[in-house]
């Protein structure tokens, strides 16, 4: 493997709302292509620190460097041409629930990246089919499962070409049995070499894709490595035993 | 006097009037709504001093009745150089205080959009104006019909107010008839159906509309 200069690199990203401090100067980087995978309990910062990595969340300090380059994020334009180059899934898939599945894909194509029509639904119908939903393309989000809303999401963040995918727990707010639909699509991703930065419960994926391993709490990072260097039966880490606490839960096994 | 003559006297009066009454709503109506839009969109989004201004428009034009406002549109401008005619003093007072109205609902339904939605728009990459008009607003919109319906709905029946400053509308003209006969029960029975006609006429149109922009599972 080539060491490459990272695709993202953040530094020193700190966040406080009010009195409560959220992220306590986070530091990361990110090369083509690779997978982070962001663990740890509730309240840690994880959600918080994938929203100030595309600055839908301003962050009080630090730095962000997009390929090679700092980006200058009280610039707007920069902002915006950066934010689109960041794609995003959350937990609540946030479709604009005004739209058919097909027609928020669409809409993000014509009026941010200024496509023409016909182009542009060419473009969505071959991202819903590839996450499997062209049949669904005219359904709204009130008429599709979780699991169908969050393919949706994936669809029409990857229609916009970015360059590095964050996914803001993508399964937690899907019924068990919706989960794996999900997950495949994120597999796929994978397979395909999308760069990706991940907070998730989710056992299966935080074993299988992680290159590496973010272990936050308390708005730091305290613990990073391989799945088999934090992860192996010996080991005495914070993930291992969060992990462990997790597959008494569901069952699984790491 | 025969009853014939009376009725189509009466009728012949009302039928104009009721020609006036729809002069004088169509404008207020749609003054309503554009003022209504644009104050509750500065009032829910304006910066602070502006918001203040939203706020203080919708407050002095709730608070008070709206008679006085046609008062002081029509028999106080005068004092300060500005004269009105009947027609231009009601359609302006009922303009404003419709859009006051109006902007309320507007203002309610703007800010019960989820914040979940601004998100995805921004992460997407939407401007802040491209998010407000191609998702916050049309979301808001479907929301704020029913309110906004409502309003018109008041408004066809205030329009009455417009003979107080001398007007001659459906009720001015009504009233008229009914002085000269000295039959007021059956007039004024007579407007009320006129007025709802109206209404229902405004109604069918309102849900035409909601029908048209329904979105499953939403508003």
């Amino acid at each position: 493997m080539t060491p490459s200069e990272p695709i993202l690199k953040v530094e020193n990203i700190t966040k406080s709302f009010g009195e409560t401090i959220i992220l306590k100067g986070v530091d990361l980087a990110i090369s083509k292509g690779a997978i982070k995978i962001l663990i740890g309990p509730s309240g840690g910062g994880k959600s918080t620190l994938l929203q100030c990595l595309n600055c839908l969340v301003t962050p009080d300090t630090g730095t962000i460097h997009f390929n090679g380059k700092v980006v200058d994020i009280h610039k707007k334009k920069e902002l915006y041409a950066f934010r689109q180059k960041m794609g995003m899934i959350f937990q609540d898939f946030n479709l604009f629930d005004h739209l058919p599945a097909l027609e928020n894909i669409v809409i993000a194509l014509r009026k941010v990246k200024g496509m023409k029509k016909s182009a542009a639904v060419k473009r969505a119908m071959l991202e819903l089919d590839q996450v499997g939903l062209a049949d669904k393309a005219h359904l709204y989000p009130a008429e599709l499962s979780g699991g169908q809303k969050q393919r949706v999401a994936i669809a029409r963040a990857l229609a916009m070409d970015p360059r590095v995918l964050l996914l803001d727990e993508p399964t937690s707010a899907l019924d068990p049995e919706l989960v794996g639909e999900v997950v495949a699509v994120i597999r796929a991703l994978a397979q395909k070499g999308m760069t990706m930065i991940l907070a998730t419960h989710q056992i299966s994926l935080i074993r299988n894709l992680a290159d590496e391993i973010l272990f936050m709490k308390d708005g730091v990072i305290v613990e990073q490595g391989t799945p088999d260097e934090l992860l192996g039966a010996e080991c005495m880490s914070f993930s291992q035993g969060f992990c462990d606490r997790l597959n008494e839960l569901t069952g699984e096994d790491v | 006097m025969g009853d014939t003559a009376f009725l189509q006297e009466l009728l012949t009066a009302l039928n104009r009037g009721l020609g006036m009454s729809i002069l004088l709503i169509i404008p207020s109506a749609l003054g309503g709504i554009i003022i209504g839009i644009t104050a509750g969109s500065v009032r829910a989004f304006g910066s602070r001093s502006m918001v203040r201004i939203g706020d203080g428009y919708a407050a002095l034009f709730r608070g008070t009745p709206l008679v006085v406002q046609l008062f002081v549109l029509y028999f106080g401008l005068p004092n300060i150089g500005i004269y009105l005619s009947p027609y231009w003093a009601a359609v302006t007072g009922f303009m404003l205080c419709s859009g006051a109205y109006q902007s309320e609902y507007v203002r309610g339904a703007l800010v019960s959009i989820r914040r979940n939605q601004y998100l995805a728009a921004e992460a997407l990459g939407f401007t802040r104006i491209q998010t407000l008009i191609w998702v916050i607003i049309p979301q808001a919109m479907r929301r704020a019909l029913p309110g906004c319906g409502n309003e018109i709905v008041y408004l066809i029946k205030y329009s009455s107010l417009a003979y107080v400053v001398t007007f001659m509308e459906l009720t001015g003209e009504g009233k008229t008839i009914a002085t000269e006969y000295f039959r007021f029960t059956e007039v004024f029975l007579v407007i009320g159906c006129y007025y709802l006609m109206l209404v229902s006429v405004a109604k069918i149109i309102l849900r035409k509309l909601e029908q048209r922009l329904h979105v499953p599972g939403f508003g």
